[in-house]
This record gives structure tokens, C-alpha cells and sequence, in this order.
């Protein structure tokens, strides 16, 4: 009778009346350079990209209908940021404007981070960045991420060879910052699962016959024995031309030859063709990692509002965050977020062009409670201190 | 062996070949491989192979008309459903221009095929007769396992990624209901008396019971083999009894199938199969259960009433589904 009573109050007080509505924003950047096709000279394709969005609006493709059916209606609206330094007013223009409390962000970790101390009263999914700072001294705690962190990626690489004992890896980095980023992490993976770096170089790209040593992949693989070597190249120039140029018939790993992502096209079980085609077929290019990421962030919403049955913010955000939330990311087996950090737990596809070789963690590597956490920070190893703050 | 028993034997051999070309009660279990693009067909007695009968791409789903004359295999990745005379094991007929079909159910009154076509997100109903898709209803994304009720009213469709069971009315073609259930509904199972829906959700590792009458989940039946994470347990194809007293739900990547109590929805045991055991098909007596093996191309043959493994035989890559013509 008192709940009858609510409910007829909220309805007159209510200006817009029957369906629920679950309002989900997505903010990227005009001109985002990552969501260009990559390029090889002369104009050449090399990989199609495009904007992660598609993922998301092909997640609510997929459940609108479902939705509209159990009485949530969705609604996915979108801000495109003019640069980086925009991002979060285009957050709080959605949240401030539409009503999302949901917001989707597809941004590198400084915008991603900035934007997150700026808003309040909503949750954040980052589809992009996979920077381990934003899981660790960076995190905040209405920040989830759908990405994978670094170090999920590269603890995945280290696994898989040291699961076949090619422990010895010789180290390429390259000039971009994130190449050093990418390197440190490769370091903790290799002391994580007991592999060992014989040494790590520096490479640059040119033919200056003066700087040989560091852009001739012959005197670069060179030197002391190694099973593997891996490649911290951002721009893909180098490491595009190492495998089959290395000093030994040695395999490549990282940023050529076997890499590590959230999503490969070619994966084909657990219902992965499926997705993979479906996304083709609306976006016209192959799914990428960053697309799934921005795919499991809307459905993962959408999912938990239709399990809870209502709209509330509050509650749906509350489920997310629990025990009991659980989502199928077409990986496998059912995906869950690391209460220390907000990282969605999931499992790593190791993959050359056009196979994927090996879906990491593997069963040499068991953990206490949940496989998932050998990628990654764990909870002991996490920097992440989120103190009170809740959305 | 005297003559009287030779002549007598002859007689009884003649008789079977007979009974061979009438093709009734053959006893032969057909077996779909995903990957071989092929139909295996056993002896019922001995599990010897018999055949190999050539598909379309990517064969799954199949099943017998009523008559038991016809075998319907569906081919996904040819978009066709190929018809196998059970009598001359050969393809002999195909209905075309389906999206992708995966799983399929036939009418108790069997003119009318429902099948799911995995790519479109759709239920499609095609009619025997004519081999014509006479209705498409849009339904979640990736539908998998489709169940006509008994009194073929009522179509139920499971959507893989919405995690929804749709309730279709098979007059009007409309969905009356969406019933949330966990992630990955795959396939159905339902006894005689139609009382109630049994759904395997592969993801969230749990079989859901849905209420007939009501449309809603009653019961949520988990599994915990000894050893096992959750995450290994992967329920996917399943079979009740006819009386309902039993069902039988394989369990993907632990490698077993999981006999549960049908009244009490109590596991009662597990049974070591093969490696990723996913369909599962009953003999008409329910003394046989043949569970294909999707990881080691091969089926297990079970007795059902005492619980033992009887044998395991080879068929084609990637097993999917199992039909037996008795």
C-alpha cells in the first residue's frame, strides 16, 4: 500500500511519466589522431581504425530493443570535444545538458584524468587509455575502465613465453614517451612470471649511418642470445620490418609479430565471429580493442539496468560495482570489475595479423581466487587508493 | 550353425534389409561436424560408422521430420538448410536463402521449421511444404536455441548477447514477452506436460527454469563439480525426460555432463564426457545419451539409467549436434 502510494506520487510529481530512461554519454575528440586509419608511406593503409564509438552505439543496437521491451528506454548521445583540453567540459555538458550520469570516455589518460576530477554525480567508463597510473596513484572511483590496462597486456605476453620457457627477451624501445611506458611494463612482467631481459636498447628511426647501432635491426638483435625479442613501438615504423630481420630466428612480440589486445577480428569462439561480423557490417571496418571496450562499457550498462529493472543511477551504478554484476564480453567466461581499481577483469588475446594465437591468462599461472588477476595489478600490488569518494 | 538356424538367419537378415529400405526405427545416430562439413551416421547397435554423408558449410543443428524420413541439417555458413533421405543417407534437397541458421525446432504438427538466424538477429518460420520462409520476426542479437511448445502456440527464443528469452505467439508472430536471464542463454529443454522452460546460460554458468504460465524464472540450478571454478563451468545443451523426473546439462569446458533431479532441481551427479561436450540427444527409451564433444571430435555414449560411460567413438571435426532415428 506505502509502495502504491510512492509510485503514484512519483508519477504525479513526475514531469515525464511511464518509461524509464537511461541516458549513456559518449565524449571522444574531433580529429583524435588515433581514430585515423594508420598509415604507411606512400599512402598505404596499413590498419583501418576509426572512432570507438561504433562500439558503443552498436551496444545499444544490440539492447535498445530489449530494453524498450522490459520498460528502459536508451538513449546514447554524444559529445565531440574540439581538442584535448575540452574533454571534460564536454562531459559535464552531457551530464549538465542530457541527464547522462553514464558517460563514456574515449580520450588519453591526461584528458581522461582531468575530466574524472571534474565530475561528480556520474560514472566514467574509459574505452581508451590504457595507461597504468589511471588504475593506480591515479585512479578515482567513479572511473571505470573497459580498456586494458598496460600491464594486463604485457603480463599477458610475458605469460604466454615463459608458459613455453622462452624466458630471455631482448628489450627494443623506442622514442615516443609511451614506448619508455610501454618498456617499464614489459619490465614488471618479466620479473611478475620470472622471465629475464638480456638487454634493452634504444632505436631510433632514420638511416643516418652515424646512429647504425640504433637504426639497423641487424646490430640491434645483435649480441648476447635471447628467445624473443620485444618491440615498444608506438609508431610502428620500426617494428613493422623486424620480424624475419632479426640477427637470430628469433619470434617478435609486442608492438609486431605476436600482440597483445582486447579484441582481435579473427577471434571465433564464444560467439566472437558473431560480433566481429556484426560490427563490420555497421561500421565497415574490423573491430579493434578499443571498439569492444567502448561495446562491453554500454552493454555492461544497458545489461545491469535490465537485470535491476529500473534507471536509477543510483542503483544500476551500485550493481555495476557489486559482487553480483557479471558480463559476457564474447571471451569466454563471464567478466566482473577489480573492486581495488575499477578494472574490468578479462582475458587477453595474443595475436599475429590474422589469428589469434593464444587467450591469456594461462593455466600455468593460477591465482588464489580468480585466474583474471594474474593480468595486471592485483590487489596487493595496486596503487589505487580510492578513498570515500563514490558517484 | 544348423540349417534350420541358417535359413532362419537369412531369412531375419532379409527381413532387416527390408526394414533398412522402409527406413523406419534404423536405430542410427546422425552426428552434424561443424568443421568437416560432413554428417556422421553410427549404427544404433554397434556405434560403427555407416556414413559420411557431405553438407553444406559449417552443418549444426539437426533434426528428424516426424515421419522420421527426413533429417534437416542446418548449414550456417552456406545460409541453407540441407534435407538428408534417411533411407539413401544423401542430401537430397535444400531450403535456401536462410541467414545463417543455427538452431532449430520443428511444430508438433510438423509443417512448420522455426529456426534462429544467428547474423540478422532473427527468428525465421519456414514452411515444409513449400520451403518457403513465410515470417521473420526481429529478435535480440545472436538467437541460439529455439523451442516450440508442445501445443505449438508458443515459439521461445534464447538471445546469446541480450542474455533474453523472447516468448513468441506463433499465430501472430509477435513477441509476448522478454524474460531476462543470465549471460549466454543457449538452449531450451521441456518435458511433455510443457509446465516448464529449462534454459542454459553458458556465461553466468547456470540453468534458469522458467514458469509456462507466468514467464518467470523460478528456479536458477548452479554446478560445482569437484575442482572446478566457476568460470570453468559452462552449461550449454540439456534434456529433460519426458516425465520431467530428469534432465541432463552438459557442461562445456568441465568436460562433464551434470545429471539433475527435475522436481528438486538438486544435481545428483556428474559425468566425466569428453572435451567440450555441448549438444546432448536421448534415445526414444531414454536408456542412451550421446553427448558430442566439440574439443576432441568425438561423442560419448552413456547409459542413462545406471550412469556409466559406455564408450567413446570418433565421428568428424568439431561434433555439434546428434539425432537418432529410432
Amino acid at each position: 500500500m506505502i509502495r502504491l502510494s510512492v509510485v503514484l506520487l512519483a508519477l504525479l510529481l513526475s514531469p515525464v511519466a511511464a518509461a524509464e530512461r537511461v541516458v549513456i554519454g559518449y565524449v571522444d575528440q574531433a580529429n583524435d589522431p588515433r581514430h585515423e586509419d594508420r598509415m604507411g608511406f606512400g599512402g598505404i593503409v596499413l590498419e583501418q581504425r576509426g572512432r570507438p564509438f561504433d562500439g558503443a552505439k552498436l551496444a545499444n543496437d544490440d539492447l535498445a530493443m530489449a530494453g524498450h521491451s522490459l520498460g528502459i528506454e536508451i538513449e546514447l548521445v554524444e559529445g565531440r570535444a574540439a581538442g584535448a583540453d575540452s574533454i571534460a567540459g564536454e562531459v559535464e555538458k552531457l551530464r549538465k545538458e542530457r541527464g547522462a550520469r553514464f558517460i563514456l570516455i574515449d580520450a588519453a589518460a591526461e584528458a581522461l584524468s582531468k575530466a574524472a576530477r571534474g565530475t561528480r554525480d556520474a560514472l566514467l567508463f574509459n574505452v581508451s587509455a590504457g595507461a597504468d597510473a589511471l588504475r593506480g596513484a591515479d585512479c578515482q572511483a567513479h572511473t571505470m575502465h573497459t580498456f586494458p590496462s598496460l600491464a594486463m597486456r604485457t603480463d599477458a605476453l610475458v605469460q604466454f613465453i615463459v608458459a613455453r620457457k622462452w624466458r630471455d627477451i631482448l628489450v627494443l624501445e623506442g622514442p615516443d614517451a609511451r614506448d619508455a611506458e610501454t618498456a617499464r611494463a614489459l619490465e614488471r612482467s618479466a620479473k611478475r612470471f620470472g622471465a629475464h631481459i638480456v638487454a634493452k636498447r634504444s632505436f631510433v628511426l632514420g638511416s643516418d649511418p652515424r646512429e647504425r647501432d640504433q637504426n639497423n635491426l641487424a646490430l640491434l638483435t645483435g649480441g648476447p642470445g635471447y628467445d624473443v625479442v620485444f618491440i615498444a613501438d608506438e609508431s610502428r615504423e620500426v617494428s613493422r620490418f623486424l620480424p624475419y630481420q632479426t640477427l637470430s630466428p628469433r619470434p617478435v612480440i609486442g608492438a609486431a609479430g605476436l600482440t597483445a589486445e582486447a579484441w582481435h577480428w579473427t577471434w571465433d569462439r564464444d560467439g566472437g565471429a558473431n560480433l566481429s561480423r556484426r560490427f563490420r557490417r555497421m561500421a565497415q571496418r574490423p573491430m579493434r580493442g578499443e571498439d569492444w571496450a567502448a561495446w562491453i562499457g554500454v552493454k555492461a550498462i544497458i545489461e545491469t539496468a535490465l537485470r535491476v529493472r529500473t534507471a536509477d543511477f543510483t542503483k544500476v551504478a551500485a550493481h555495476l560495482k557489486s559482487a553480483d554484476f557479471r558480463v559476457d564480453g564474447s571471451k569466454g567466461q563471464a567478466l566482473t570489475f577489480r573492486p581495488w581499481d575499477n578494472q574490468l577483469r578479462q582475458p587477453i588475446q595474443l595475436a599475429t595479423t590474422d589469428a589469434v594465437i593464444a587467450q591469456a591468462p594461462f593455466t600455468q599461472f593460477l591465482h588464489q581466487t580468480e585466474n583474471l588477476d594474474t593480468l595486471g595489478a592485483d590487489r596487493p600490488e595496486s596503487a589505487c587508493r580510492m578513498g570515500d569518494s563514490r558517484p | 550353425m544348423s540349417g534350420h538356424l541358417r535359413s532362419a538367419f537369412f531369412v531375419a537378415s532379409l527381413a532387416l534389409g527390408v526394414a533398412d529400405t522402409a527406413a523406419k526405427d534404423t536405430g542410427r545416430v546422425f552426428v552434424s561436424n561443424e568443421k568437416s562439413n560432413t554428417v556422421s551416421v553410427l549404427d544404433g547397435k554397434t556405434y560403427a560408422p555407416v556414413a559420411t554423408i557431405r553438407t553444406g558449410k559449417r552443418p549444426r543443428d539437426l533434426k528428424l521430420n516426424s515421419e522420421r524420413t527426413r533429417l534437416y541439417v542446418a548449414c550456417g555458413d552456406d545460409n541453407r538448410i540441407d534435407v538428408i533421405d534417411v533411407v539413401t543417407l544423401a542430401v537430397v534437397d535444400q531450403i535456401g536463402g536462410i541467414d545463417e541458421p543455427e538452431v532449430f525446432d520443428i511444430a508438433p504438427d510438423g509443417r512448420q521449421l522455426f529456426v534462429s538466424n544467428e547474423d540478422d538477429g532473427k527468428l525465421s518460420i519456414i514452411d515444409l511444404a513449400t520451403k518457403k520462409v513465410v515470417k521473420s520476426i526481429k529478435v535480440g542479437p545472436e538467437p541460439e536455441g529455439v523451442l516450440v511448445s508442445p501445443d505449438g502456440a508458443t515459439v521461445y527464443v534464447a538471445s546469446e548477447a541480450a542474455s533474453l528469452v523472447h516468448v513468441i505467439d506463433i499465430a501472430n508472430g509477435t513477441i509476448k514477452a522478454d524474460i531476462p536471464v543470465g549471460s549466454r542463454p543457449r538452449r531450451f529443454a521441456q518435458a511433455a506436460d510443457g509446465r516448464e522452460i529449462w534454459v542454459s546460460a553458458e556465461v553466468a554458468g547456470s540453468v534458469y527454469v522458467i514458469d509456462a504460465a507466468t514467464n518467470a524464472v523460478i528456479k536458477r540450478i548452479e554446478f560445482q563439480p569437484r575442482g572446478f571454478r566457476r568460470d570453468d563451468i559452462r552449461p550449454v545443451g540439456l534434456k529433460l525426460t519426458r516425465d520431467g523426473a530428469t534432465a541432463y546439462v552438459t557442461l562445456g569446458a568441465a568436460n562433464r555432463i551434470a545429471i539433475v533431479d527435475g522436481k528438486t532441481k538438486e544435481v545428483r551427479d556428474y559425468i566425466l564426457v569428453g572435451s567440450r561436450p555441448w549438444d546432448i540427444a536421448l534415445s526414444r527409451d531414454e536408456s542412451r545419451m550421446f553427448v558430442a564433444n566439440g574439443a576432441s571430435d568425438d561423442i560419448t555414449i552413456i547409459d542413462a539409467k545406471a550412469g556409466k560411460v559406455i564408450r567413446s567413438v570418433p565421428v568428424g571435426r568439431s561434433p555439434h549436434s546428434v539425432a537418432i532415428d529410432d
